[in-house]
């Protein structure tokens, strides 16, 4: 069996399993909630080799056998225009499976099918499922199955999110197609005469040489239609390339000979190619569905996407999730940072108990330890708060309308409305927003996406500039506690982000000038109908593969970076530890932009991890050599005694927003762009914008007080 | 017999049909991926907040496109 196509994950998940299917389906189809209502927990995510898709692979059992299941990205067609098209192909081409599933969209089945038709012509051993039949019947359509199978000759299977039978049903179906049980005669895809003839000509010359090892009438079109990647990818899995053995390669040129006799350049070709899968969807889609009433734009997209409240309920959504967060996160914190600094210190015991050196005891648990529980402690609630409401508009299909709604000022600024969410997925965490910059097609605009994914402040830096907030501005105005502080501490935030946002547009409109010239190119961005949301999947899905999974990174470069900042506090050289040298350095330059070195110093520790700005500081401050728990109201006397003002601190909280993302990011960007140039730039680019203004407002500062 | 215009010159809630694609390259393969090819229905069901882009129903998918890019697709009108 040949699994070099799969990621190597995979290999073995497939190898252990009796059968191996593929799971096919446009995006937005309820793809994943099949995947996962299957699977379970039982899933492995891997990137393709050499590609950067990922998908997951999972594994369930059925009455007859046990089954891997490979989650394939969601496509709209096969015909490798992107990325997620070429794995899907590749992986239906050439890895050789048992069957393959198609998960349709009742709502929209003709362009469902348009997939299915072309998955089928492949893989002979398809399974329709057609998913949502209740969301369908809602909208007045109802889908005949029976008629459905019939037209397009394999087995079809209507399944409900709500419906836990109509999944069982799914694996019988499964197992007796598996079993070869069900005979499959699934629609040929027929083409007018004179390509016909052509795909006779080349047809049987590769069956000749290689036999059925994929399907060869789709091998052969390809040929003929000139598919680079394609025909690359079977010279790979062949051994040889086709176009170079001369009895293909001729029977190649004679049908292209046929083509032009007939007046078909190959732009008409691949327009011919298309259309008629469109046509046959279309045909078969009108056979099994019936309407009675069709309900098209829902009145919630009248509003969502209005002339005028369009953007006041963006920015109140976004401050209802803020203010949610904030207030929800305050007391887990406290009580996680309790309780991990009652383990702290029944470390420190355990330590002495063994009389280990006070180095190895300071470096372990006063440097590791401490900084990983802050770190967790601060990290850990917000991201379980945030992540699931942000899921929650993603389920919701609110988030396509915010791309919608911005694709506009992102256009004027030569940029893609693809970008606006990346940018909401940078709220969670710029790594993952980064990474997200992948659903944008065009190479600059997905550049300028990831270069400017850092003004959006994560759930990193978010803690950091609520507690400054709080702190020195919503206290400041004299709002001391309460309702009214939080929604004054949300609403403050909320500018702070829109500061962010039009600093992306801004650097996004001057990328486009210079280092990433050009125009933004054509654009479609999908609508889907609102969904109701899946309130189990929400939260399995946010908490696992996004809380998690940021926590997890963020702890493993914490804790090291707790160490060696133990050791620069620690270790003194000619009596002053190795950091009273750092911030006495930085310190003349600092005090132009409003700060002090020691906040500089905190910034470049903090690199692995933002979280660990503001107890840096405090550990300098206080000079005690470990991160320690302060209350806030010391917080806001050890900050003022070493000469803190407002100033101070909205400098601060302008250089939190603009500076160098962290090195996760940093990473992310370099392998998601394949150079190291853009990751630099990434670092410089904030961190540039965020010292001007910081320079300004010191500026202007001291000359009004003057 | 309708008359033939370019897709974003559609207002709200009128359906066309499609005549023809002049566009080439990837938009040309992005409308197709879409479903639109010639004799497609088509109707405007909104447009954004700031009157770009517009929102159509194209074989029962909302799919919202570019001022710029509807252009260059060729419509017959509903009369």
């Amino acid at each position: 069996m040949e699994i070099t196509e799969l990621p190597t994950d995979f290999a073995a998940v497939v190898k252990s399993a009796d059968k191996t299917v593929a799971l096919a389906g446009n995006p937005n189809v309820g793809k994943s909630t099949i995947f996962n209502a299957l699977t379970g927990l039982h899933q492995h995510t891997g990137n393709w080799p050499g590609k950067t898709v990922s998908t997951a692979c999972g594994e369930f059992e059925s009455k007859e056998f046990s089954y891997a299941l490979v989650d394939l990205p969601g496509t709209y067609s096969l015909l490798a225009h992107s990325q997620e098209e070429e794995v899907a192909r590749n992986f239906i081409c050439f890895c050789p499976q048992d069957a393959a599933v198609v998960v349709c969209d009742a709502t929209c089945l003709e362009r469902s099918l348009n997939l299915a038709l072309q998955v089928m012509e492949i893989c002979p051993n398809t399974l329709i499922c057609v998913n949502l039949l209740d969301e369908a019947k809602r909208r007045g359509i109802s889908v005949n199955l029976e008629r459905l199978a019939e037209d397009l000759g394999v087995p079809v299977v209507g399944t409900s999110a709500h419906d836990k039978k109509s999944l069982n049903t799914l694996t019988e179906k499964l197992d007796e197609l598996c079993a070869g049980l069900s005979r499959t005669n699934p629609r040929k895809l027929q083409y007018i005469q004179p390509i016909e003839q052509a795909i006779s000509i080349v047809e049987p010359s590769l069956r000749k040489r290689f036999g059925e090892r994929v399907s060869t009438r789709f091998a052969a079109l390809r040929l003929i239609d000139g598919d680079s990647s394609m025909t690359e990818r079977l010279g790979e899995f062949y051994g040889e390339n086709p176009l170079e053995i001369p009895e293909i390669a001729d029977c190649v040129e004679r049908a292209k000979a046929i083509l032009a006799a007939n007046e078909i350049t190959a732009d008409a070709l691949k327009d011919k190619i298309v259309s008629n899968l469109i046509q046959n969807a279309e045909e078969a889609a009108r056979t099994a569905i019936e309407r009675s009433n069709e309900q098209k734009s829902s009145r919630a997209d009248k509003i969502l996407t209005h002339k005028f409240l369009a953007f006041p309920i963006m920015i109140a959504a976004l401050m209802v999730i803020f203010w949610i967060t904030i207030v929800g996160a305050n007391y887990p914190s406290q009580w996680l940072s309790a309780g991990l600094s009652w383990v702290g210190d029944r470390l420190t015991d355990f330590m002495s108990f063994l009389s280990a050196p006070w180095w190895l005891s300071g470096i372990l648990v006063d440097g590791a330890y401490r900084v990983l529980a802050w770190v967790v402690s601060v990290m850990l609630p917000p991201m379980a708060i945030f992540f699931p409401l942000f899921t929650l508009l993603e389920d919701l299909g609110y988030l396509p309308r915010v791309a919608y709604n911005l694709d506009k000022p992102f256009c004027k600024c030569k940029a893609c409305g693809k970008q606006s969410l990346t940018m909401c997925m940078g709220f969670g965490c710029n790594a993952a927003g980064i990474v997200g910059c992948r659903i944008i097609d065009s190479p600059r605009e997905k550049l300028i996406a990831m270069l400017t994914n850092v003004f959006v402040p994560c759930n990193g830096r978010f803690p950091m500039i609520i507690t400054l907030i709080s702190l020195f501005i919503v206290s400041g105005i004299g709002v001391s506690s309460g309702f009214a502080a939080s929604v004054l501490s949300a609403a403050i935030l909320t500018v702070v982000i829109l500061l962010g946002i039009m600093m992306t547009f801004l650097v996004s409109r001057i990328l486009s000038a210079t280092l990433l010239k050009g125009e933004p190119s054509s654009f479609t961005l999908e609508l889907p109908p609102f969904r109701k949301p899946q309130i189990g999947t929400i939260l399995v899905r946010s908490l696992l593969d996004r809380t998690v999974f940021v926590l997890g990174r963020a702890a493993a470069v914490a804790a090291p970076a707790g160490a060696i900042i133990w050791i620069l506090a620690n270790v003194s050289i000619g009596g002053a530890p190795i950091l009273n040298y750092i911030t006495d350095f930085l310190d003349p330059f600092a005090q132009i932009v409003g700060m002090d070195g020691v906040i500089l110093t905190a910034f470049l520790l903090g690199l692995p991890a933002n979280e660990i700005v503001i107890p840096l500081i405090a550990m300098m401050y206080t000079q005690t050599g470990a991160l320690t728990e302060i209350a806030s109201a010391q917080m806001l006397e050890l900050f003022t005694a070493n000469g803190w003002t407002v100033v101070t601190a909205v400098c601060v909280i302008i250089f939190t927003l603009m500076h160098f993302p962290c090195s996760t990011s940093l990473l992310t960007i370099k392998k998601e762009s394949g150079s190291v140039k853009w990751a630099v730039l990434a670092a410089v680019i904030p961190t540039i914008c965020g010292l001007l203004l910081c320079a300004v407002i010191t500026g202007v500062a001291r000359i009004i007080r003057m | 017999m309708g008359n033939i215009c370019g897709l974003n010159e559609m207002g709200i809630g009128e359906r066309a049909v499609v005549e023809t694609l002049r566009v080439h390259g990837s938009m040309r393969r992005r409308l197709l991926d879409i479903g639109l090819i010639q004799g497609t229905n088509v109707e405007c069901v909104g447009r954004s907040p700031l009157g770009d882009p517009a929102a159509y129903l194209i074989r029962g998918a909302v799919i919202a496109i570019r001022e710029t890019d509807c252009r260059d697709v060729l419509v017959r009108r509903d009369s």
